[in-house]
């Protein structure tokens, strides 16, 4: 993301124009930035200052390793879904014109303009016993009956793709119909097979959209908490989930607070380690 | 083109359509059990009717939660344009340190965690002593929105030549009428771009809004799944038809003023 907002270079100094940030930067401060810091340094001090006492207490319970394993896990689920539908799926745009671009187009950003909580309940309803999903497995003869989807991994993973899908396709769009086809008969003329082409012209020049939509959609499968509370219940819980039900439902601020402080050190993680490798792939260019 | 590229393009296209059915699943699925007379969601419907669409204005919270969030979300939208586009501007044209960490920062909403970032402000807010929910929300929400407003006229003002500014007043423009003849046109996409996707993420949002809803207040999102959870029947499909027809609606205008290839524009 930080490679789409490289901010040009000005020809004179105006420096007066700076001041035009700071209303903005000004209420980020006040209502964002500041309540940040705010409960990281209510998380890491105790009545005698600086501890790390509620972390060692998180982690010494296995349950709440078993919830970071979750989230880690159908996170990556969920973005190795993505990428498998939506890589091609991003080529078939850019390559398409006229309406089957129109229908791709609007396949793609009519979902994103629809709530989750209207995309949720519709996936409630195709992943019941006697839902879409489990009938057709009958008839495509995948299950011998019908098999309820709601409320298993299985089908959170499925409704989670179907929701941040589009963040997948979109990114790697915009670098696909950069390539210059050209390339590509180039490497043919001189005798490369496809694979090769694949692996050698492609696959490089594609790898910064591959990048941008992994990170988005892990970003947001981590983070996710309308879609797992609708289509898996409370028995399995992700670190999103267990923030909303210390606050919302077991009234325990700590437990959430910590929680919380957890969600975010891994958000920062991926979205600062995704920079770096992102880094690294432009200098290798 | 040798067997194995045709193979590959048609698995291409298999993939893409099967993509488009995927994505427009839960659509489908919503209109069709909205317009079912069946009250559990027995697919496909064994007869229509209307009648949940008739239920709607009876339906308790639904009438002043959409007003809510359609306030929130477009003051917010705004407040978001007017604070976005300055500091867009103060970021393309002016000189100071620290401009990288500056966008970052102003785009970083967007990618932390929404349910952090709400117990963060929830906490921070007590603080300050604001316990209005509806003034909560509002302060919430613009945190929400600014960052698509920042990303967007950040990306267009980039590819903006400001030398046409100067050739406007070199024509007799004054220094106002030659921003609003050349400036603001060529940032209209821009802003109707960014102006949408923001309206939506408020008017979608939910781990944000539910530490500063209460009992009088509260946003669409939320009053929805409290529907979903305490009595699933098809009003909440047919409210759900309702917000699917305002999208399509949106994207209609949108495809007229910009065309829908820029809204694919990440």
């Amino acid at each position: 993301m930080t490679a789409k907002v490289a901010v040009a270079r000005r020809r004179e100094p105006v420096d007066r124009v700076a001041w035009l940030a700071l209303p903005a930067v000004a209420y980020l401060v006040v209502a964002y930035g500041w309540p940040l810091l705010l409960l990281l340094a209510r998380g890491v001090t105790g009545p005698t200052g600086l501890t790390l006492a509620p972390f060692a207490s998180f982690f010494a319970d296995p349950f709440h390793w078993q919830v970071v394993a979750n989230t880690i896990k159908i996170a990556a689920l969920v973005t190795l879904v993505c990428l498998l539908i939506g890589y091609p799926t991003a080529f078939a745009l850019a390559w398409s014109a006229g309406w089957a671009q129109l229908v791709l187009l609007a396949a793609i950003i009519l979902p994103l303009s629809v709530g989750v909580v209207v995309k949720a309940f519709a996936w409630q309803i195709v992943l019941r016993r006697d839902g879409v999903v489990a009938l057709a497995m009958v008839k495509l003869g995948i299950s011998s009956e019908p098999v309820r989807l709601l409320f298993t991994e299985a089908g959170l993973v499925l409704g989670a793709s179907n929701v941040f899908l589009p963040f997948m396709i979109l990114p790697i769009y915009s670098v696909v119909k950069l390539i210059d086809p050209r390339l590509n008969e180039a490497g043919a003329t001189l005798g490369a097979t496809p694979f090769y082409r694949f692996k050698r012209i492609v696959l490089p020049l594609t790898l910064p959209g591959i990048l941008t939509g992994v990170v988005f959609v892990f970003s947001l499968s981590i983070a996710m908490y309308v879609i797992p509370s609708l289509l898996i219940g409370d028995r399995f819980q992700t670190l999103a989930t267990l923030i909303g039900r210390s606050f919302l439902f077991m009234r325990n601020e700590q437990l959430g607070s910590t929680t919380a402080l957890v969600l975010l050190a891994l958000a920062v993680f991926v979205v600062a380690g995704s920079s770096i490798l992102a880094r690294r792939l432009e200098r290798s260019q | 083109m040798t067997r194995i590229e045709q193979s590959a393009t048609f698995a291409v296209w298999v993939t893409a359509f099967l993509a488009v059915m995927f994505l427009l699943t839960p659509l489908v699925v919503t209109i069709a059990v909205s317009f079912g007379s069946s009250s559990v969601f027995t697919l496909p419907p064994p007869d229509w009717s209307l009648k949940w669409y008739a239920r709607l204005p009876a339906t308790k919270g639904l009438a002043p939660s959409l007003v809510t969030s359609l306030e929130i979300a477009s003051l917010s939208t705004l407040i978001a344009l007017l604070l976005g586009t300055l500091c867009a501007i103060a970021l393309v044209r002016g000189r100071f340190p620290g401009q990288e960490a500056i966008s970052t920062f102003l785009v970083s909403p967007l990618m932390l965690p929404g349910l952090v970032i709400g117990i963060a402000m929830l906490q921070a807010f007590r603080e300050l002593g604001l316990r209005g929910a509806w003034a909560s929300l509002l302060v919430a929400h613009v945190v929400i929105t600014l960052p698509y407003v920042v990303r967007t006229v950040l990306g267009a003002l980039s590819l903006f030549d400001f030398s046409l500014i100067d050739a406007a007043r070199t024509l007799g423009c004054s220094y106002l009428r030659a921003l609003r003849k050349v400036l603001v046109p060529s940032l209209a996409p821009a802003f109707v771009t960014s102006g949408m996707f923001a309206f939506l993420a408020s008017m979608d949002n939910y781990p944000i809004s539910i530490f500063f809803t209460d009992a009088w207040t509260k946003t669409l999102p939320i009053q929805m799944l409290q529907y979903v959870e305490e009595s699933p029947d098809p009003i909440i499909a047919a409210i759900s038809t309702g917000l699917i027809v305002l999208a399509v609606l949106a994207l209609l205008v949108a495809d007229r003023l910009i065309g829908l290839r820029r809204l694919a524009e990440f």
